[in-house]
């Protein structure tokens, strides 16, 4: 039975407004700590274009390390968002209404911060933009079209883009809410910002549609987005473990898994920190954990599959680079915890209704999830480069440095604080669909028990 | 004699759908009003006219022109600085492929999104008449006649028990 409250359009208003309208002391210092953070990580990303790369804990063969890791872990996470949104507008899930703006504005954030990894990683990310972009005409420096490593930025660009539009027109009925709520600067900014809307039965219909039409679009834009940042190791063929043809559906389900499980413990802090139990409630927890269930099932198909073809193969190096993510340590280690993390732990306690309506073990559960996913990024970049080949003679291995280590950990605080700053700014639960799904629902009666009903239109 | 708008508010559907089939005896036609609301209704809730709209157009052509700003982009890019490696010709499709696709999405989404805004009749400099009660859960009804059946508009949406009547340059609400 579902657990819903009827609530009227004022008291929608007023719940789903209060990250807005209210100034509780933890916000700030929570904004305010997490900001210290970032800054730090400013400060080391200072200090390393300063000093150059050296400051790293990258040495040949070792060149793709932390950095890495975490862009390929941001991309992953970013892609719940929109295909969570995505898919379940398209199918019409009556549980999508909480979920859907938190997974797109988590797109949203953790792609600003994947995107500025690889510029890091650079060294010098002015440079960048002459591979990326055909900029440097006096020179005649173009991008080389044929490189995975231009059709990555092309990708990321396209999805970023697209995430930012797709956010921004489903909240012009929100900011419209926003603006006849207030007054003075704020209301002229939110005048603006919401286009004259009045929410007329043409600007509704256009939004309705709005939603499942850039959904379609959206979707085949976030599987090639990760298709394609697997590319730039699959592409490759001079590293094992990186060259192998199921590394597109692998990264792009391992990126539904890890984002999902973003977008629950994200949804869980939120509830949690704004009093939206009448918003984000269990039922919606229950679903997402069955729907994870499906999905690392799937992930953990191809993370077999993927093993078996490497062994498949019977190439030495290939089975070589096996063993030493298996049986050598620090590897080992982090390949058991890795498995243990995102698969092993959780989706057995998510067959158990009572951990999936149980808000701790959910938290539990969701980051543990990513605790794996991030290791697994790392198992499979870093192994396959640090692996002794023949004929390499200057040999370092990879101990990431304190500089790599603050900035990594600072983007996961940036990407907090830019939620929680987003949540002061605009309604992180949208208002409309939760006035939608009160207008369409209702109850009936069956025998002697009343169910809840929801209207649905073609 | 130029026509005019008028905003009845009303505090619940049931009453602002009842309300249209007063308007209608007044003499106003489907065409001449619009609904207001804080939130999606189901489709002729209030018996109002379906909107047209051509919005499926708009990411059609959105892809096209992605497709081949991408494809020139990308075409133009290798001519101009051409590298031949391992034999293979300068216009390496395969390549191409991969960067026109994510061009004919983006064009696709951008043009959607310009549709939608367009569509919708979006930017608006100015709301009159409107009430912010709308957002409240409010119904508006903004009826659209000229300026001589004004009284008779008046009368029918207060005879439809709308809680308050707001006419256009009267008590205004500034976007």
């Amino acid at each position: 039975m579902q657990e819903r409250v009827k609530l009227t359009d004022a008291q929608i208003n007023k719940d789903l407004l209060r990250s807005m309208e209210e100034n509780p002391l933890w916000y700030w210092l929570l904004v305010g700590a997490l900001g210290l953070a970032v800054l730090v990580a400013f400060a080391a990303v200072a200090y390393m274009f300063n000093r150059g790369l050296g400051v790293t804990g990258l040495n040949r063969p070792v060149m793709w390390g932390f950095f890495i890791t975490n862009f390929v872990f941001w991309i992953g996470i970013s892609h719940a968002g929109v295909m969570l949104s995505a898919i379940l507008r398209l199918v019409q899930a009556e549980w999508r209404r909480p979920a859907t703006r938190a997974a797109e504005v988590l797109t949203v954030f953790s792609l600003m911060t994947a995107m500025t990894m690889p510029l890091i990683h650079a060294g010098r990310p002015w440079r960048v933009m002459y591979w990326v972009f055909p900029l440097d005409w006096a020179r005649g420096v173009y991008p080389n079209v044929r490189s995975a490593l231009v059709w990555d930025p092309s990708a990321v660009f396209t999805y970023l883009t697209s995430s930012i539009l797709f956010v921004f027109i489903a909240l012009i009925p929100d900011i419209a809410v926003a603006r006849d709520r207030t007054t003075g600067w704020k209301h002229v900014l939110y005048s603006v910002l919401a286009l004259g809307w009045r929410g007329s039965v043409r600007q509704w219909k256009l939004q309705l549609i709005a939603g499942i039409l850039l959904s379609a679009v959206i979707l085949p834009i976030f599987v090639s987005v990760h298709s394609i940042v697997s590319w730039d190791f699959a592409a490759a063929v001079s590293v094992e473990g990186w060259h192998s043809t199921v590394f597109a559906p692998y990264f792009v389900i391992g990126a539904v898994h890890s984002g999902v499980s973003a977008v629950v413990t994200v949804m869980i802090i939120l509830r949690s920190m704004f009093k939206w139990q009448d918003y984000i409630r269990l039922e919606h927890l229950d679903a997402l954990a069955k729907l994870l269930i499906v999905v690392a099932t799937t992930w953990f198909f191809f993370f077999v599959l993927e093993f078996l073809f490497g062994l498949y193969s019977l190439e030495g190096p290939e089975i070589r680079l096996r063993e030493m993510q298996v049986f050598e340590m620090p590897w080992a280690a982090f390949f058991v915890a890795f498995l243990v993390c995102s698969y092993f732990i959780p989706v057995p306690m998510w067959l158990f209704r009572s951990v999936r309506r149980s808000i701790p073990l959910m938290i539990f559960t969701t980051v543990l999830v990513n605790v794996g996913m991030w290791l697994e990024r790392f198992i499979i970049i870093v192994p396959g480069l640090a692996r002794k080949q023949g004929l390499t003679f200057t040999w370092g291995g990879y101990t990431p440095s304190a500089v790599e280590i603050i900035i990594v950990f600072a983007t996961f605080c940036m990407v907090s604080m830019l939620v929680l700053l987003f949540a002061k700014v605009f309604p992180l639960i949208p208002i409309g669909d939760a006035k939608e799904g009160v207008v369409l629902e209702d109850e009936i009666k069956i025998g002697k028990v009343k169910v809840p009903a929801i209207m649905r239109e073609d | 004699m130029a026509n005019k708008n008028v905003l009845g508010l009303f505090d619940n559907a049931d009453t602002a759908a009842d309300a249209t089939d007063g308007l209608m005896e007044v003499g106003v036609n489907q065409e001449d009003f619009d609904v207001l609301t804080g939130s999606p209704y189901p489709e002729g809730a209030f018996g109002e006219k379906t909107p047209v709209h051509h919005i499926y157009v708009f990411p059609l052509i959105g892809a096209l022109m992605g497709l081949s700003v991408a494809f020139l982009l990308t075409s133009g890019t290798q001519i101009a600085y051409p590298i031949v490696t391992g034999g293979k010709p300068i216009l390496s499709f395969p390549a191409m492929t991969i960067i026109s696709y994510e061009g004919t999405l983006l064009g696709a989404v951008i043009f959607t999104i310009l549709g939608i805004i367009f569509e919708s009749r979006l930017p608006r400099a100015r709301l009159d008449p409107y009430d912010p009660r709308i957002t409240e859960g409010y119904i508006g009804l903004l009826v659209t006649c000229p300026e001589e059946r004004l009284d008779a508009v008046d009368q029918a949406l207060r005879r439809g028990k709308a809680v308050d009547v707001i006419h256009e340059g009267g008590r205004s609400f500034r976007a």
